[in-house]
């Protein structure tokens, strides 16, 4: 997934579309904003947000560290936890580097699937679906010819934390 | 010693509230059928029902989707509708929680007890309809017809403005109008013969030039307005954003104009004046279709950049660079002219510069400036002709606002007074979907004239602060369980949406249409209500357009043909709606009507020593106080905080996140502390505080309390002559780092 932050205006819409696609507890949430100011007034300040998520490693320490397997890859690169066989140990919270995962209220490990459920029909994550400002790109990597394949050949862009080699999967267009 | 009011703020207290559904004040609501491991549903596995959105004007089209418990699971946007494209803005995809939000009101309430007594008990509709209906016998008989004020918001006012006409008074007013947008109808008025409707018609997404004037787009999510400017962004178009704060528009601009507050009249000058004397304007156009060249010419001849430099703070080179950058995209080019402009009270003024400069750069009705927009010819169900008040909102606005096209709420708010001693007394509120303690500045005023109403009513969905000075309260159905009428509103292609309930209502909630007919009947108005439900009504004019109620519920959205072109025809000498026939560059209606002609620009006042200018604003995930308690947006954005420059700051030893209070220049004080956000992204001079948070109503268990609410400290207004508009933009504020309330 690619987060296009020359248009993001952190609005919020993909928490809310998150939260009721997938029955996300209250006070929790599997995505969010970051505002990231920099600069001073008036002349060199800047402002772009960051809608973040689970980054979906391709080398997921989450997984490397589970001790049940709950925490896994699927084909297709979507890191998923099994509810059943997650323990609560919270080893793969300690271990994510973005804080992409929290304790579901039920005794389990919860975060972003990347709407596994929709992707697999061929449909947008809900994040990705409801966005008004069409700022979240989602697809196929492996696949030369997707549209984020194209846009991370033509366009800027970082990744967070890439020192701890986690290979993220979440890019963010500059 | 405090005098004891007719009417306070509701309180939550067991004897107040007699029998009323109070929630428990669960603050981490979770919907009943939340359950544990939950699987998301495949949509193939949910049913649609075609909704428009109501958390805020934009009004899009989507669809509510209902599991096989006949659960609302979630809201999306319709792909077909224009409005949304499909994609919904946090507050709509949130629009559920307004459904199930445990703070509702269930029930019909009545106060009980003397007057100023805070107990409200539960009643009938019945008993709800008598009261009232005895109460407005009585105020008739004694005043007038006439003296029933209606205050009205949102897509359920219609149904009372109807009501409200049939009975024979048209004293109605909408917060919408005069603390919003009048001012900008009325700017494009007198100068194309027409004003923008909503959504505006700016054709942004195929915009080489957007420029914003204090337009926080992004930050007000203007549905479409946001799609379109990210798709503006995507063609590479230049950005100008012209506003003391860097906001969000700013963050995503090629030049950003951080402009002093209320000099922007001399920045357009100064532009028109760039635009004219280097010979940049679109001659032909000019010369084709507008009227009062030389007299602008001659008008804005000493307004230099040089000159506006010094008013507005901003550099010279720059006012020049960035018209030049308009020339360069004209006619592509899209002045964008705002939403809520009740700003200075020269407000008229600033917006006619706007569209005298958008006629400069010739891009009114053309791609990429503004388009013509058309919406369906949808007949009106046929009923019997309204009888004639003896007196109307024109007769109290129309000698003191000429140029006023509604009503002006704080007109009828002067008119509710007890001082007010014409013939033209209102003494009877009643209130739709609009909460003026939040909505009208001057909160003392609105407070005054409601405790000398003989009969307050409020139809509300919660029990917003309002609520706590009606003697009846009529508890509304969500949009999300009622019908009203279609949604015809002007676009690129004229288009209905259907909106239909998906659910039926919770509790003893009611639709808008249903409360003001069974009103009607009750007031013996039966012959305006020959039908019985609405769907006849939507079904009957859905057929006059070649359509039915039964192909709506499948489509939600349907497109009808254009009759009208798109841009301004070439080779055809297109008429305006103007006294000339002409844009009037010189305004013969403002001149006719002794204001100025064109726009003057006038000083306003600066802060004093140790006070910061008071601006106001949107955060995205809220619409006003509307939204601050429902459940999914309060998680987004639960308070709202105080926009803090780090020198001001540093000079106040302020920090992040400490509380404070704001007391403004006429001692008004916040009820409750506000957080201190320290930013980069506001001037010195200026404190930013987002609306519509500092609820008092303990009954919205998630607002109640949370923030500071801009209402109360805007006591003073400056009045625009020209339509009545409250300019809003005025007031100052020094912070208090100690509870004042405590002392």
């Amino acid at each position: 997934m690619a987060v296009d932050t020359k248009k993001c205006v952190g609005c919020g819409d993909c928490v809310v579309a998150c939260q009721t696609e997938n029955n996300v507890p209250f006070g929790y949430a599997r995505d969010w904003i970051v505002e990231i100011a920099t600069g001073r007034y008036p002349d060199t300040i800047k402002v772009h947000f960051e809608s973040r998520r689970c980054h979906h490693c391709d080398d997921a320490p989450c997984v490397r560290v589970c001790p049940t397997g709950a925490s896994h890859i699927v084909e297709g690169g979507i890191v998923l936890v099994t509810h059943e066989e997650c323990i609560g140990c919270g080893a793969c919270i300690e271990a994510c580097p973005y804080e992409a995962r929290y304790f579901h209220p039920d005794g389990y490990v919860d975060k972003c699937t990347f709407c596994v459920h929709r992707v697999s029909n061929g449909q947008d994550p809900a994040c990705v679906s409801v966005c008004p400002t069409y700022c979240l790109i989602f697809g196929d990597l492996d696949d030369p010819e997707s549209p984020i394949s194209k846009v991370l050949k033509e366009r800027d862009y970082y990744t967070l934390a890439p020192d701890a080699g986690t290979k993220p999967q979440l890019y963010f267009l500059k | 010693m405090k005098e004891i009011t007719r009417r306070d703020f509701i309180k939550l207290s067991s004897a107040g509230l007699v029998g009323a559904a109070i929630a428990s004040p669960v603050l981490n609501f979770v919907p009943g059928f939340l359950k544990q491991d939950y699987t998301p549903p495949l949509e193939s596995e949910l049913t649609k029902t075609p909704t428009v959105c109501d958390v805020c004007f934009w009004k899009c089209a989507g669809w509510v989707w209902k599991d096989k418990k006949g659960n609302i699971v979630k809201v999306t946007g319709n792909h077909l509708d224009p409005h949304s494209n499909g994609h919904l803005c946090p507050r709509g995809t949130g629009g559920l929680g307004y459904y199930y939000d445990p703070d509702r009101l269930k029930k019909p309430l009545i106060r009980v007890g003397k007057p100023g007594s805070q107990k409200f008990k539960e009643a009938t509709w019945d008993e709800a309809f008598d009261y009232i209906v005895e109460k407005m016998k009585d105020i008739e008989s004694k005043y007038g017809r006439e003296s029933m004020a209606l205050f009205l918001h949102g897509t359920t006012g219609p149904h009372f403005e109807y009501l409200w006409e049939a009975w024979g008074s048209q004293t109605y007013a909408e917060p919408a109008i005069a603390q919003c947008l009048v001012t900008r109808e009325v700017g494009f008025i007198a100068t194309y013969g027409q004003g923008l409707s909503s959504p505006e018609p700016t054709d942004t997404r195929n915009t080489k030039c957007l420029v914003l004037i204090g337009n926080h787009i992004g930050e007000n999510m203007h549905n479409g307005h946001v799609q379109e400017m990210s798709a503006a962004i995507d063609r590479g178009a230049t950005i100008i954003t012209v506003d003391p704060r860097f906001s969000t528009a700013a963050a995503h601009s090629t030049y950003w104009l951080p402009i002093k507050p209320g000099t922007d009249i001399a920045l357009l000058l100064a532009w028109m004046h760039v635009l004219i004397y280097e010979d940049l304007y679109d001659k032909d156009y000019v010369q084709k279709y507008t009227y009062g060249f030389d007299l602008l010419k001659q008008h804005v001849k000493n307004f230099t950049p040089e000159w506006a430099a010094k008013i507005t703070t901003l550099d010279a080179g720059m006012i020049r660079k960035t018209a030049r950058e308009m020339a360069k995209a004209a006619p592509s080019v899209l002045i964008h002219p705002g939403r809520h402009t009740a700003w200075y009270g020269d407000d008229t003024q600033r917006e006619r510069a706007m569209a005298i400069l958008v006629a400069l750069l010739g891009s009114w009705g053309r791609r990429g400036g503004y388009y013509f927009s058309e919406k369906v010819e949808l007949p009106k169900y046929p009923h019997p002709p309204f009888p004639e008040p003896r007196w109307s909102w024109k007769t109290i606005t129309k000698d003191k606002f000429k140029y006023a096209i509604s009503g002006v709420t704080n007109v009828l708010v002067d008119h509710s007074l007890p001082e007010y001693d014409g013939p033209y007394k209102i003494k009877g509120w009643f209130l739709v979907a609009t909460n003026p303690l939040q909505s009208l500045p001057q909160q003392e005023k609105t407070i005054r004239a409601l405790q000398n109403q003989e009969l307050v009513v409020v139809v509300d969905i919660l029990p917003t602060e309002i609520t706590g000075y009606a003697d009846v309260i009529l508890p509304e159905a969500s949009y999300l369980e009622r019908y009203d009428f279609i949604r015809n509103s002007r676009h690129r292609q004229p288009n209905l949406a259907l909106r239909m309930p998906a659910v039926d209502p919770k509790g003893d909630s009611k639709p808008g249409w249903w409360i003001a007919r069974e009103l009607g009947i009750r007031l013996g108005l039966e012959k305006y209500y020959p039908w019985k439900t609405i769907e006849e009504v939507l079904d009957w004019q859905l057929r006059q357009v070649g359509t039915s109620l039964e192909e709506m519920k499948q489509v939600g959205v349907k497109y009808f043909d254009r009759k009208t072109p798109l841009y301004l025809p070439e080779g055809i000498d297109w008429p305006f709606n103007t006294n000339t026939g002409k844009i009037e560059l010189y305004s013969t209606d403002l001149a006719a009507m002794g204001y100025d002609p064109m726009p003057v620009y006038k000083k306003h006042d600066d802060p004093p020593a140790g006070y910061y200018r008071l601006i106001y604003g949107r955060v995205p995930m809220h619409t006003f106080g509307r939204t601050v308690n429902n459940p999914y947006l309060n998680e987004l954005r639960s308070e709202n905080h105080l926009w803090v420059n780090p020198t001001v700051a540093k000079i106040l030893g302020l920090e992040n996140g400490q509380e404070v209070w704001l007391e403004n220049q006429d001692g008004k004080v916040s009820t409750f502390p506000v957080k201190v956000r320290i930013t980069e992204r506001i001037r010195p001079d200026s404190v930013f505080l987002p609306h519509g948070f500092g609820n008092k109503s303990k009954l919205l268990h998630r607002a109640y309390g949370r923030g500071a609410l801009d209402t109360e400290l805007i006591s003073k207004v400056n009045v625009d002559p020209i339509t009545g508009s409250t300019g809003m933009r005025v007031n100052f504020v020094k912070i208090l780092t100690t509870n004042p309330h405590n002392s």
